[in-house]
């Protein structure tokens, strides 16, 4: 393909019993795939985990690797040619905020992809603001690519996208690691953009809310071969509807299963807040940068609080401070009686070891906290570092489905599984007070059953809870009251 | 590929030429290497100072500045893939601000090479133990002939040389050899390499 | 600021193009690196603390940055002056030690020698956006454009994490390991960023190739990268300090070339 497309019409996809198998896997990922979707149509592709979705919007994309990387069975074709030979004119945009964003500034960024194509310079300079103005993306443009939120690195990967001018859209699961405000912003762009362009669609998404008033037709795969429903919307979610729910797909009418919740009492307060500021210290600076001030929480066991706010607002920060691994910037952070235990009220102070049975803090990427080369042993730092013996980690093993895990290296673990994993190595050593950055982040809806029974489970069982999070349903089931955190100003406690 | 495969066969097809993921995660392991090299930096004068003593056992702390070129060498098993990596990881401690200054461009290059052609030599197709430790052998070789001819221990005696030269190659097959091994294997495990043939060498899983 | 990353202010320094700067430090550097005496190194590094202050930094930045070689060029002078190669007057002696006129000579050009070298680099550097120069060793120079490109996002990848650094270290003191000796807390961590930078890497990789790069198609470039008159005046600089400094020491009698 030479020269620059200037007209975009969407691209036609036919598949004749297309398959992939990865050079590291015996079964292969994709079979007997036999599909064809016309131009300008959008498309919303549903399946289990392992059922190939991934694989198949990464061969559309022509970047599933040579042969070094895997066997090809079938036909797959763009237009009537394969898919390699048609990069740049397929869009793709991942999962994973943080590792698209190729350049350090913005204009940079979104040129980046037309430099390729061969665009002549003049005409990127042109294509680049008109990108970044129909993603919403309103910045200069040397702005670093490093200071954006998460909804903002995916707009301008998208924005990347649409400056190739692409016949053909290709996003996997975008929204997954977004807030709800991100979520939408994403959402509007992508249809912003297929509005002008006409390009055709093909989205990987768990949570089909989302995209339902976008996409016109539904493609289920079955991770056997082939397919297991292909229509319209509104057909394919009666046909089908509920055994997408039980295999993890967010179905509208389909809500996950609730917890009983027993009847509680407060039990002894562990943890009090007043006036408290949190901030972090930059590198070779002296003070704090503070991110809010002027909260005020009380903790005691038993209890699940949550909390909610805007991005930057903080939460991160306080959930961080609280769990006694940054120091407050202003104000008091007390540890009471029932949680110091004999040691000094100051939870910054404790060494690492002495926070292990008072408070346990899952980061929001798993990834973060991981330190062996194995499931078990992973379970096991906690335990070995302060000396007790390892029954509990058989147990913990089952109880979070991760037995036929155990000699599996935590790296290669699906998304639910990491997160589960995380969340038992938090559990190995008790902790009184268990705190969580966003839980439930772009897992799906069987994961987020297990994960909220299992933690329902340890607050009715006297273990505190607090989460930051921005699941509304993940609120309305836990948690027993709300803080709220506003930036730099003081918070407002609004009782459950 | 439009051809029928009825059974999956092991994937021995080797393909010389680098994919755009050779060169991210070799600039990846460069750059991180080269933070390294400039940490160790840091650390040489103090610790050498240690080891004045015997003047020759200063090739002890050689392989700090040599493990680069065979980690990178054992991920992406592609020709030039130590050179590209040491080269730099060089630039990268030089950039930083060594005390060196532009002769650890040159060192680089050098040692890079002391590294690629022992994987040369086994025609690319033999990464285990044993070459990654000859392979830190070879960088070490060649530091010591650079060390010994070129900088300040050029003046020392034949005596102290040689035992220079002796414990930059133990150095070089230890720290370079030994380690990055490890490292390149730890890697492997974590499944980071699923992309690149040194990260399929364990048994497929299902 | 960051350890890779540098914050540029704008300068007279800042704004030639990055391989001129690359191109100077190097010419520099080999020309110094042909004798080691105290005059040539001297001169250079006169020359060259005159035009610092046209390179823009801060005194924070430009001693933070050049921290080590202010270190190191004491140490190794007087390494050599202690340990040396010897020769004229006899000053001193104590077990292994010999201080001479000779070592004394040696010690000091060995000093000056790693400033007059290391400066430059360093301070070059710190003006240079990464973009700029991987656009300069593309457009300029005609580096393959797979291998400067794909250089520059491995660089970029490290430098964000390196910034995660302490958060790595929050992450194992909430996991109880935090308290270790520093050694190992250092290895292991090291490590774990050595894996996520290669996962992230990976899918970086997966991204730059879904937008067209790496192909065989001829590439443009969107920031031009100019190698001008501005340039070649500053490559004539580069090119007049050393000969000054080997003129220098050549008239003082004291130059002596490294591999005699």
């Amino acid at each position: 393909m030479t020269g620059v497309r200037t007209s975009a019409a969407g691209a036609r996809i036919t598949a004749r019993g297309w398959g992939w198998r990865h050079a590291s896997r015996r079964a292969p990922a994709v079979q007997g795939l036999d599909l064809t979707i016309e131009p300008g149509e959008r498309v919303l592709l549903l399946g289990r985990s392992g059922a190939g979705k991934s694989t198949l919007i990464q061969a559309l994309a022509g970047v599933l690797g040579g042969d070094e990387e895997g066997d090809a069975t079938g036909e797959l074709l763009i237009d009537g040619h394969p898919p390699q030979s048609a990069r740049g004119e397929a869009g793709l945009v991942l999962q994973d905020p943080d590792s698209q964003v190729v350049l350090a500034r913005v204009g940079d960024d979104v040129a980046f992809a037309c430099e390729n194509l061969g665009v002549p310079r003049d005409e990127i300079w042109r294509r680049v603001p008109a990108a970044l103005a129909e993603v919403g993306l309103d910045l200069p443009l040397d702005h670093p690519t490093s200071q954006l939120s998460g909804g903002q690195k995916q707009r301008l990967a998208l924005a990347g996208v649409v400056a190739m001018r692409p016949r053909l859209l290709l996003l996997d699961e975008p929204t997954a690691n977004l807030d709800p405000a991100g979520v939408v912003e994403v959402r509007d762009a992508v249809a912003g953009t297929l509005q002008t362009s006409g390009a055709t669609l093909v989205v990987i998404e768990h949570r089909v809310s989302v995209w339902l008033d976008v996409v016109d037709r539904v493609i289920v795969l079955d991770p056997a071969g082939g397919l297991l429903a292909d229509g319209s919307p509104r057909d394919v979610l009666t046909s089908a509807g509920a055994q997408l729910a039980a295999a993890g797909v967010w179905v509208p009418g389909f809500p996950p299963a609730r917890p009983l919740r027993g009847a509680r009492t407060a039990g002894e307060p562990l943890l009090a807040a007043t006036g408290l500021a949190v901030g972090r210290t930059e590198f070779a600076r002296r003070r704090p940068t503070v991110v809010s001030s002027g909260i005020d929480v009380e903790l005691a066991a038993g209890e699940s609080l949550a909390i909610v706010g805007e991005n930057g607002a903080g939460k991160s920060t306080l959930a961080l401070t609280l769990a006694g691994l940054l120091a407050p910037a202003g104000g008091t952070l007390e540890a009471l009686p029932g949680l110091a235990r004999g040691l000094g009220s100051l939870p910054y102070r404790w060494r690492s070891k002495q926070l292990l049975t008072r408070t346990g803090m899952v980061f929001q990427d798993p990834e973060h906290q991981f330190l062996t080369g194995s499931v078990r042993a992973e379970l096991e730092v906690g335990p070995r570092a302060l000396g007790e013996d390892l029954d509990r980690v058989d147990e913990l093993l089952e109880r979070l489905h991760l037995g036929h895990l155990a000699n599996a290296n935590p790296f290669t673990l699906s998304g639910g599984e990491k997160r589960r994993l995380s969340v038992a190595t938090a559990l190995a050593t008790r902790p009184q007070v268990l705190l969580l950055d966003e839980p439930t982040f772009g897992q799906d809806s069987l994961t987020w059953q297990e994960l909220v029974a299992l933690l329902a489970e340890l607050v009715d069982a006297g273990t505190a809870l607090v989460s930051v999070t921005h699941d509304r349903e993940f609120v309305d089931t836990l948690a027993d009251r709300i803080v709220v955190l506003e930036g730099l100003s003081s918070e407002g406690r609004v009782p459950v | 590929m439009h051809s029928t495969i009825t059974a999956p066969k092991p994937a021995v097809r080797r393909n010389y030429r680098w994919r755009v993921v050779d060169i991210v995660v070799a600039s990846v392991i460069g750059v991180a290497s080269g933070v390294i090299f400039w940490a160790w930096g840091l650390a040489w004068t103090p610790l050498s100072g240690l080891l004045a003593f015997a003047p020759g056992l200063g090739g002890l702390l050689a392989g700090g500045w040599l493990f680069a070129g065979v980690l990178g060498g054992l991920i992406i098993r592609k020709p030039g893939a130590a050179l590209y990596t040491e080269i730099i990881a060089a630039v990268v401690s030089m950039l930083v601000g060594t005390q060196w200054g532009f002769s650890t461009l040159i060192w680089g290059v050098i040692e890079g090479l002391g590294a690629e052609l022992v994987f040369a030599a086994f025609l690319y197709a033999n990464w285990r133990l044993g070459v990654a430790l000859l392979a830190g052998a070879g960088a070490g070789v060649a530091v010591a002939i650079l060390d010994t001819n070129f900088t300040d221990y050029a003046a020392l005696d034949f005596g102290v040389k040689a035992v220079y030269f002796v414990s930059a190659v133990v150095s070089g097959v230890v720290i370079a050899g030994f380690l990055s091994w490890l490292a390149a294997r730890g890697l492997a495990r974590s499944g980071a390499l699923s992309r690149f043939a040194s990260g399929r060498t364990a048994a497929p899983r299902v | 600021m960051s350890l890779i990353v540098p914050d540029i202010r704008p300068s007279a320094v800042a704004r030639i193009n990055p391989v001129a700067k690359m191109l100077a430090a190097i010419l520099l550097a080999i020309a110094l690196l042909l004798s080691i005496d105290w005059v040539s190194a001297a001169v250079a590094l006169g020359l060259e603390a005159l035009l610092l202050p046209f390179a823009g930094l801060s005194a924070r930045q430009f001693w933070l940055r050049t921290a080590t070689l202010w270190v190191a060029a004491p140490l190794a002078a007087l390494t050599t002056v202690l340990y040396g190669k010897d020769s004229g007057a006899l000053l001193a002696r104590l077990g292994p030690i010999t201080i001479t006129d000779g070592s004394l000579d040696l010690g000091l050009a060995i000093g000056l020698r790693i400033l007059a070298i290391g400066l430059p680099g360093i301070v070059l550097f710190a003006t240079t956006d990464p973009t700029d120069l991987a656009d300069g060793l593309g457009q300029v120079l005609r580096l393959p454009a797979r291998f400067v490109l794909g250089g520059l996002a491995g660089l970029r990848l490290v430098g964000l994490f390196i910034e995660d650094w302490r958060f790595l270290a929050l992450a194992r003191r909430a996991r109880g390991v935090g308290d270790s000796n520093p050694i190992a807390r250092i290895a292991r961590q090291g490590f774990s960023l050595l894996v996520l930078s290669v996962r992230r890497g990976s899918k970086l990789a997966t991204a730059m190739e879904a937008k067209g790069f790496g192909s065989e198609r001829e590439r443009t470039w969107a920031r031009p990268s100019v190698f001008g008159a501005k340039e070649w005046r500053f490559i004539v600089i580069a090119i007049a300090i050393p000969t000054a400094a080997i003129v220098a020491a050549a008239l003082a009698g004291t130059w002596k070339f490294v591999l005699s």
